[in-house]
């Protein structure tokens, strides 16, 4: 049971937890991430950002990305919310929570989610900075962290 | 015919957002770039070998040998920054 929603409007993170904790009184465990938006990045301050996406393929993606880890894992729930379009600092873009009976899968898999989604889903992020517009580049350390997951194969 | 999707700065800087294309010639991917790269400019310089590029096929993430027909839907975009 999941649930995934691309939303050009803000989202309270506590809200959608509250939604997963919920659904299955067999859940002993929730484990949420939450991406928030900085107003530093490489040095400058950012005022807002802009979100793009691929309409409908990001839908597809992360719902692989969730059935990935169900596979993986034994879960009993996950919400992913991701932004789109106009962000300001301190908003909430992603939240990735996963909910199983103990801790170490919930733990596991909010992790192996929110390093696919970060390489796998098709966002980009534009900042408007002091020193004007800029498309922010992808980090080699979250390629690296994909790596690690395809290497640990099914270690739970 | 097949539909090319260009993205964030690929469709900044090329100016397109997305066009219709002859595929007769096209078995792959990579048959796409090697065309849209003949084009100079600003194609030749973002879709350049040597270039980090994010590639998918009917919205599923693809690589440049994966195999097209007419009426794919091919993206091209450079590495994603979401979460």
């Amino acid at each position: 049971m999941y649930t995934i929603r691309v939303d050009s409007e803000p989202f309270d993170p506590n809200h959608e937890v509250d939604l997963l904790r919920g659904e299955d009184p067999a859940i002993g465990a929730v484990v949420s991430f939450i991406g928030l938006m900085r107003d530093l990045n490489e040095g400058d301050r950012v005022d807002n950002m802009f979100l793009e996406h691929y309409p409908g393929m990001t839908e597809n993606a992360l719902e692989q990305i969730v059935k990935l880890a169900f596979e993986r894992w034994q879960l009993q729930g996950c919400r992913v919310v991701h932004r789109v379009g106009e962000l300001k600092p301190t908003d909430p873009i992603v939240l990735v929570a996963v909910a199983s009976a103990h801790r170490k899968e919930a733990f596991q898999a909010c992790e192996f989610i929110i390093d696919y989604l970060k390489t796998q889903a098709p966002f980009w992020k534009k900042e408007a900075t002091e020193n004007g517009e800029r498309w922010v580049d992808a980090r080699d350390s979250d390629d690296e962290a994909i790596r690690q997951w395809s290497q640990a194969g099914s270690d739970h | 015919m097949v539909q090319l999707r260009l993205f964030a700065r690929f469709r900044e800087e090329l100016g397109v957002d997305s066009e219709q294309l002859e595929s007769d010639d096209l078995r792959c991917v990579e048959d796409l770039l090697s065309r849209l790269r003949q084009r100079g400019g600003a194609w030749s310089r973002l879709l350049a070998e040597d270039q980090r590029i994010m590639m998918a096929v009917n919205q599923e993430m693809a690589n440049p040998q994966t195999p097209l027909q007419a009426g794919d839907e091919i993206a091209l975009f450079p590495p994603v920054t979401g979460g």
